[in-house]
């Protein structure tokens, strides 16, 4: 009985790599036309965990396995949200992976592990269990981008990603030995408290901060550390790219705040300095470099890159207003990448990928229905209300306003306009300019349904934002500032 | 409240659920059931926003009608509307113009016809939502939102150019707004937590951050008003945009800039106001004088009539800034005569182009001798444009030079050539494709008005003569909350 009430806090994750395994040896018995088992035991185990995290949810802070493992507030809404992700993925790339030959249990399997590595980092309060999920979240997407093997850019993608990430890996390693060096501990709170006691290494601390800084903007995927980024956006299968782009930004969310706020936040005065570098020439690299794309792919990968930028300016701001702002940025950012890249599944057929600009010419006259929701998707990516992107953007420029950087929200604007061009031209394409195939648009009701909710979701959270935003404030209060 | 119902409200909403309703017909096989949709759901919006002109307490500058509830709490927003004497007669205007533009988009529409006539409807609540917004996110929403449809506008159903316009037209305003947003946040902040547009009049602020915030509120406005040098992408998005389009820009969009104005600029950052008022009478009186020149010039009608607003919006920023009762009302009466006016051109134009496909002046010439009815509206208008007493063109104008001589008497001599330029251009160009001799065989072809554009014309004609002979119901009714501005705006707000 014990044991189970420690276990409690994990209880999502365990039943998850549980599953998982079941997952996997099940579907050595599944042929693939039977593969729709598979499917539905993976949406049910989602399902599950979901319940899981409601059930064991807890009022406060709970720690667990030495402290190594923190369950609050924050975690279990993070959680919530990246089960919804991964379902959705899930749901929108089914079509697609059929065709491509691509829809297989080890694919579903990996998504899962993925799924788990991203719940240990948002869950984690220790640097070696952050490092666990970090490293078992990517080598899940390594293979998954790795998957479709007679790609040759796929395997490309799948080579860069793996070695920039093993780099970044490193780099991250290294920095927290240092850091470990300098408090003689791993532990995120005993770090704080060493730091605040002013008995660590100083020197040795900075030198440990911009490593993990910079390994954190690797994973990030932000300038001058987002070489990775537009090649496996580019090169993955769509499905990939979608999993890459959505519920993992929820987790780096997590990860970065759990490193900076949790466990340096005495060092606030150093790492904000570098998060508003690294900031501004996100913004400035990704909107630019954007508009000179014409896989659209590529000009979403770009995008992240502003995206992220623009969410390390809600961090760096500090306070609830900040720290509440960033998370949700994070996650009006993956429901609106979700939706993007759902579109372009939708578009694709046998033999053809829609990612690129000119796929898009005269979508609403071949389906109105979907270059509506696209357009509510592009208009909320650029921040232009009545759609949720622009509260997300919003929320970070009151942040950024609040902490007097009005200069820095001055230049987020101006990035911002520039971003504004290129979703714009998207409308463009689709509304103005006459389509380049008649092909119909073969669409399961599953999927279509989904972008639907998808779409209006970005209205409708767009009228009213209040309790998605007082939630993530609500959960950022109780779980960071705490300590 | 009027009989317990939020009458703004449903004046926002009730056309844009309407155009929601016209979207939902689908495409082109049920076009007159979108017309008919269309044309009844801007009527009735038209029809209630009567009670809120009749129902005006003449004798407050208070808001009234206000409507209040929380929106997004966590951030001290609300969903707030309100009217007072200077925003009333805007949304009349807007709510007026909506069946206009559906009528005059009734025949010559042909291809998505229910997106066309949904984008207007959707367009009108939103405009009426901007000028009766009391909240600053509120009304950054509606300002913003504003954009989505006129963009597809211009750019669905637009001339040759239309992408580029549209784009420009998107890009050049969203400037704009973006840094009036970093301004409101920043005014959020200094107001102590409050996003009501009453409040940040109240809120003193140091002479530095009011010139910022000004500056800020002027990419904002004078991008939409559009003043020089930030005018140029009105020309090009007038001449694209399909006559409906052109109308709304012209009779509506614009006083939205000038309104920004009125509502943010002058009473949140008075002092600012007074000390940058010397560059601003400044750019006015350019746009008044060489943007006039400018239009001397223009061979195309459409954009001569596009930068013979520029002109005259230049008057309008005159009236304001000169900070005396005759230049803000006069400004303010410029601006719903303007709305009348140009929209009036604008349909004339579009009468044309629809028959001959042209918008070249050198194409027409001696148009009365086939369509007389149309050439008489036409002079109407144009003697309107130009400023003739009787019409309602004169008693703004009149109003502004007559402030301005107050305040300086070179600014109203420099105003009062609008009177000799205004006159020449339209006459000039009215000269050349109604009189002289038949120009082709094309114009010797015209078929004169229909009933439908008959119907649209006189509404309009009556309005500009009734406006121009008795200008008081729209005069008396903005009296208070003009003069209560101008104390306001008197009043230094320096710590």
């Amino acid at each position: 009985m014990d044991l189970m009430t420690k276990l409690m806090p994990a209880g999502a994750e365990i039943f998850l790599l549980i599953m998982a395994c079941v997952i996997l040896i099940a579907d050595l018995l599944i042929r693939q036309q039977g593969r729709m088992v598979t499917y539905v035991l993976v949406l049910l185990t989602l399902m599950g965990c979901a319940l899981i995290t409601v059930g064991t949810h807890a009022h406060g802070v709970t720690y667990a396995f030495n402290n190594m493992f923190v369950d609050d507030l924050m975690a279990d809404l993070l959680k919530l949200l990246t089960y919804l992700a991964i379902g959705m993925m899930l749901v929108y790339s089914r079509q697609y992976l059929t065709v491509r030959g691509l829809f297989s249990g080890e694919f579903m399997v990996l998504a899962l592990f993925a799924l788990l590595g991203m719940m240990v980092m948002i869950s984690a309060n220790h640097f070696l269990t952050l490092y666990l999920g970090l490293e078992l979240l990517s080598l899940s997407l390594y293979a998954m981008v790795a998957l479709q093997r007679d790609s040759a850019v796929a395997t490309e993608a799948a080579m860069k990603y793996f070695i920039l990430g093993a780099l970044a890996s490193g780099l991250l390693l290294y920095g927290m030995s240092m850091l470990y060096g300098a408090t003689g501990s791993l532990e995120l709170g005993a770090i704080s408290n060493a730091i605040q006691s002013g008995s660590a290494n100083q020197t040795l601390l900075v030198f440990g901060l911009v490593f993990v800084v910079s390994g954190l903007a690797f994973k990030l995927g932000v300038v001058p550390f987002h070489m990775w980024v537009p090649d496996v956006y580019h090169g993955a299968p769509t499905a990939m790219t979608m999993l890459i782009g959505s519920a993992p930004k929820l987790a780096a969310f997590a990860f970065a705040s759990r490193i900076l706020v949790e466990g340096l936040q005495p060092l606030v005065q150093h790492w904000s300095g570098m998060l508003v570098i690294l900031a501004i020439a996100s913004m400035a690299i990704g909107n630019i470099t954007a508009i000179a794309q014409t896989n659209l792919k590529r000009m979403f990968a770009y995008s992240t890159i502003a995206h992220m930028g623009f969410m390390l300016l809600g961090l760096l701001s500090g306070g609830i207003e900040g720290y509440g702002s960033a998370m949700f940025y994070a996650v009006v950012y993956v429901l609106m990448s979700l939706g993007a890249f759902g579109m372009i599944m939708l578009l694709s057929r046998e033999g053809f990928e829609a990612d690129t600009l000119n796929d898009f010419k005269g979508l609403s006259q071949r389906s109105p229905w979907l270059a509506f929701l696209m357009l509510l998707l592009m208009f909320s990516m650029a921040g232009v209300p009545p759609t949720v992107g622009f509260y997300a953007k919003f929320s970070v420029l009151n942040a950024v306003v609040q902490a007097g950087h009005t200069w820095l929200a001055v230049a987020a604007v101006l990035f911002s306009l520039i971003g504004a061009f290129y979703y714009l031209r998207i409308v463009k394409l689709m509304y103005f300019d006459p389509p380049e195939s008649r092909a119909p648009i073969i669409f399961g009701q599953d999927t279509v349904l989904l972008i639907s909710v998808n779409g209006l979701g970005v209205l409708l959270l767009g009228l009213l934002p209040g309790a998605l935003m007082s939630v993530c404030a609500v959960s950022v209060q109780q779980s960071l500032l705490l300590h | 409240m009027i009989f317990g119902l939020p009458a703004i409200s449903i004046a926002i909403w009730l056309p844009i659920i309407f155009g929601i309703l016209v979207l939902a017909t689908g495409d082109d096989r049920n076009a007159p059931l979108a017309r008919i949709l269309a044309l009844v759901g801007s009527l009735l919006g038209f029809l209630v926003t009567i009670p809120l002109y009749t129902g005006f307490v003449r004798d407050t500058s208070r808001m009234q009608f206000v409507e209040m509830h929380d929106w997004i709490s966590r951030f001290n927003i609300h969903y707030h509307l309100g009217v007072d004497g200077i925003s009333v007669l805007f949304i009349l205007l807007t709510a007026f113009f909506t069946p206009i533009v559906v009528l005059a988009g009734w025949k010559v529409i042909e291809k998505r016809v229910a997106q066309y006539m949904a984008s207007f409807l959707i367009m009108s609540g939103i405009m009426i939502g901007v000028f009766a917004a009391l909240d600053a996110v509120l009304f950054y929403v509606f300002w913003e939102a504003m954009l989505i449809p006129m963009f597809l506008i211009i750019g669905v159903w637009g001339g040759q150019n239309r992408v580029y316009a549209a784009v420009k037209f998107f890009l050049y305003t969203l400037l704009g707004s973006l840094l009036m947003l970093v301004a409101l946040i920043y005014l959020y902040n200094q107001s102590g937590g409050s996003f009501a547009i009453l409040d940040f009049h109240q809120v003193a602020l140091p002479m530095t951050a009011q010139i910022l915030i000004f500056i800020a509120f002027f990419f904002a406005f004078a991008v939409k008003v559009p003043m020089f040098p930030v005018h140029t992408w009105l020309p090009d998005a007038h001449v694209e945009a399909p006559t409906g389009g052109s109308v709304i820009l012209a009779a509506i969009m614009l006083k939205v800039g000038a309104y920004g104005f009125i509502r943010f600029s002058m009473p949140i950052v008075p002092d600012a106001s007074h000390q940058l008022a010397g560059v601003m009478i400044a750019l006015s009186l350019i746009a008044v004088v060489y943007i006039g020149l400018v239009a001397l010039t223009q061979t195309d009608m459409k954009k001569l009539v596009a930068y013979s607003s520029i002109s005259h919006m230049g008057f309008v920023t005159l009236g304001l800034f000169i900070f005396n009762a005759y230049g803000m009302e006069g400004a303010l009466l410029q601006m719903i005569s303007h709305g009348f006016v140009s929209g009036a051109l604008f349909l004339c134009i579009g009468v044309l182009y629809d028959r001959m496909h042209s918008r070249n002046i050198a194409d027409y010439g001696g148009v009365v001798n086939s369509m007389p009815v149309f050439a008489a509206f036409f002079m109407l208008f144009a003697m309107a444009n130009s400023g003739l007493p009787g019409t309602s063109g004169f008693v703004g104008e009149f109003m502004v030079i007559l402030g301005a001589v107050k305040a300086n008497f070179w600014y109203a001599f420099a105003a009062a050539s609008t009177l000799i330029f205004g006159a020449a251009y339209t006459l000039w160009m009215y000269k050349r494709v109604i009189f002289g001799a038949v120009a082709n065989t094309h114009v010797a072809e015209l078929t004169d008005l229909a009933l439908r554009e008959k119907v649209i014309f006189a509404i309009l004609a009556v309005t500009v003569l009734g406006m121009g002979l008795y200008p008081l119901p729209f005069s008396e009714i903005m009296h208070v909350s003009v003069n209560d501005l101008l104390v306001h705006v008197a009043r230094s707000k320096l710590p």
